[in-house]
């Protein structure tokens, strides 16, 4: 009896919830093929001025004389380019690094602005009800009745190309998902009798809102997130390919692969075959860890 | 019920309005179109000309209250470019982005379908595994990548598909159509494909996740332990059950089916809708882009619209919870 107690009191310090839910979440393999592919991907776009074999934006290191080369081919200088190079000349290689950086900035600065806005509002619509709530979730449906890619269109049709205006279309078209999300689980959360028990202390409403209900609704939030992420990227990837994204001067993947669209036709894929992988694998590994993340943290699906 | 058709139509009414509202003010506040329309050497004079022939030099909301008097009797303005009305050239194009739609949407449903039943069945199985993955890869790939690989492969390479237009068409029914020549099937095919495959994921995951569900009611569990065979529980217990949420989501989505035939659209070069639409936006050609977004607001509210009344027909709990929603 004695000697249980004392196994039990061992183990506690190691169970911390974060612990937890890593130890869950190396339960998959393929989770963890996911967050690894995801550290290579992250760790490439931040360092991509120290690995890549040249900087593709300086001119001085172009040389029109290498454009269009397949990967491994010689050329004139006797250098090769591991994975090619565009109509200009530049290493692919390194424009995928750079791109990649702009691409993962991109999606990741429009997920964070989203989110704060989402958060906002949804917790407002749960917390306020009435006409607050109305209004906030009507625009919500009307929103979402419409496809994202269309909404994007059309925004950045009006507003013009640039990295600021493709951030704030991505927002617009994303907040309304997460306010959805946290409003619904903020429902939930306020019937629980720990908001009761605040309320009854007579705590402050901006203190029960951010101390109480908020860190209880973001597990839920956290996997939406994490899922948008991936479709940001791929939703800013398809708006420069389409020319309406960001401008030339900061190529994303999108517009590395649009650039080489030009020379598929006359088999000259490399161009824009190898961006597109890049961009697979960035949008894969981040649906792999998104997908075990929602298990993970999804209490209906704990026994 | 009556009020309730009555409620919703006045609803779709007022978000048609603020639509038409943000789209045009959207649509004018983008460059002027003058400096793209006349000869650059042009000049004040000729300027002028053609602004005041286009109507751009008077006050916003005068343009506005003509774009709205117009719009009632389906006049949606002339486009810049063509000089054709705008909405007769949406028309005109619109055959064949449906045609593009449909045929892909019969492809993600006769695929999806059975695929997403064969993994609700198996949910363990190699096959089932193997069908989630490949739904899953579905779901992350990008639609215009995919439709580069498919040009890469299919025309490039293997050179066996064109990679662009819309081949030869006959007409059906005043309606020029593709499907029904050869060359219209191999220049239909690709882009069909293209298109089809991200409704196919989610039709195999919305199929499996109702298949398991429904194996687990007890109608199934009653029809067995009646002795019915295995396939006559499926394609006739199961099958009708859960098509009423599946034919929902094919009703939603076919909206979302063309709006994304503006990238594929793109991509193989078909005379659609949605490649008038991004000529448009780069060729600053506003009454086209304004005409294009009202039709498709328009088909989405109607689309958005029938299927709700369809659901409070089918489930009554909805115009109820609706009625007394206003109050609480």
């Amino acid at each position: 009896m004695h000697a249980q107690t004392l196994t039990v009191d061992a183990a506690t310090p190691e169970e911390t919830p974060l612990r937890r839910i890593w130890s869950e979440f190396a339960a998959s393999r393929l989770a963890l093929i996911g967050l690894a592919m995801l550290l290579l991907v992250v760790a490439m776009a931040i360092f991509a001025p120290f690995i890549s074999p040249q900087n593709p934006y300086d001119l001085a290191q172009i040389d029109l004389m290498d454009s269009k080369l397949a990967p491994g081919e010689k050329s004139a200088g006797d250098k090769a380019y591991v994975l090619g190079t565009d109509d200009q000349g530049r290493d692919m290689l390194s424009a995928i690094f750079y791109g990649l950086r702009i691409s993962l900035g991109v999606g990741v600065a429009s997920t964070i602005v989203a989110v704060a806005i989402g958060l906002g509002f949804g917790l407002m619509a749960a917390f306020f009800g009435g006409w607050v709530d109305t209004l906030i979730m009507r625009v919500v449906d009307i929103q979402l009745s419409f496809p994202a890619i269309l909404l994007a269109l059309i925004l950045l049709a009006v507003f013009g190309q640039g990295v600021d205006k493709v951030i704030i279309a991505l927002t617009t078209v994303q907040w309304a998902y997460y306010a959805r999300t946290v409003r619904a689980s903020a429902l939930v959360e306020m019937q629980k009798e720990y908001v009761e028990a605040a309320r009854v202390l007579a705590l402050s409403k901006p203190r029960i809102l951010f101390r109480h209900l908020l860190p209880n609704c973001l597990p839920p939030l956290i996997v939406v997130a994490t899922v948008q992420v991936a479709h940001a990227i791929s939703l800013e990837a398809t708006l420069s390919f389409l020319g309406l994204g960001l401008p030339i001067t900061e190529p994303s993947l999108g517009l590395l692969i649009s650039n080489g669209f030009t020379y598929l036709m006359s088999g000259k894929y490399w161009i824009s075959f190898y961006p597109g992988l890049a961009l697979l694998v960035t949008i894969m590994s981040i649906n792999l860890v998104a997908d075990q993340l929602r298990d993970v943290l999804n209490p209906r699906l704990k026994k | 019920m009556f009020a309730y058709t009555l409620r919703r139509l006045t609803q779709s009414g007022f978000v048609l309005l603020v639509m038409a509202m943000l789209v045009f003010l959207g649509v004018y506040a983008i460059g002027n179109p003058i400096e793209l329309l006349i000869n650059p050497q042009a000049d004040e004079v000729e300027r002028m000309r053609a602004t005041v022939a286009l109507g751009l030099d008077k006050p916003l909301y005068v343009q506005f209250f003509a774009f709205l008097k117009g719009a009632l009797s389906g006049d949606l303005g002339r486009s810049f470019v063509f000089g054709v009305p705008a909405l007769e050239l949406i028309l005109s194009k619109m055959p064949a982005t449906i045609e593009l739609a449909l045929v892909a949407m019969v492809m993600a449903v006769t695929l999806g379908i059975p695929l997403g039943l064969i993994a609700g069945l198996r949910p363990d199985g190699f096959v089932g595994r193997g069908i989630m993955a490949g739904s899953i890869v579905g779901f992350s790939l990008p639609t215009f990548w995919v439709g580069l690989v498919l040009i890469m492969f299919f025309s490039v390479q293997l050179g066996w598909l064109p990679s662009g237009g819309r081949g030869e068409t006959v007409s059906l029914l005043g309606v020029q159509v593709s499907f029904l020549t050869w060359d219209g099937i191999t220049h239909l095919f690709l882009p069909a494909i293209n298109l089809a495959l991200f409704k196919l994921s989610l039709l195999i995951r919305l199929t499996r996740a109702q298949t398991r569900e429904a194996l687990l009611q007890d109608y199934v569990k009653f029809a067995r332990a009646k002795g019915l065979s295995q396939s006559r529980v499926i394609g006739v217990h199961v099958l009708k059950n859960i098509m009423i949420p599946i034919v929902t989501v094919i009703g939603l989505e076919f909206g979302s089916v063309i709006a994304f035939a503006i990238v594929t659209e793109s991509i193989f070069a078909w005379p659609g809708t949605g490649k008038l639409l991004i000529d448009s936006i780069n060729q600053l050609d506003r009454p086209v882009i304004v005409a294009y977004l009202m039709v498709i607001v328009m088909l989405f509210i109607v689309i958005n619209f029938v299927v709700d009344i369809l659901y409070s027909l089918l489930d009554p709990r909805v115009r109820l919870g609706q009625a007394s929603g206003a109050g609480h």
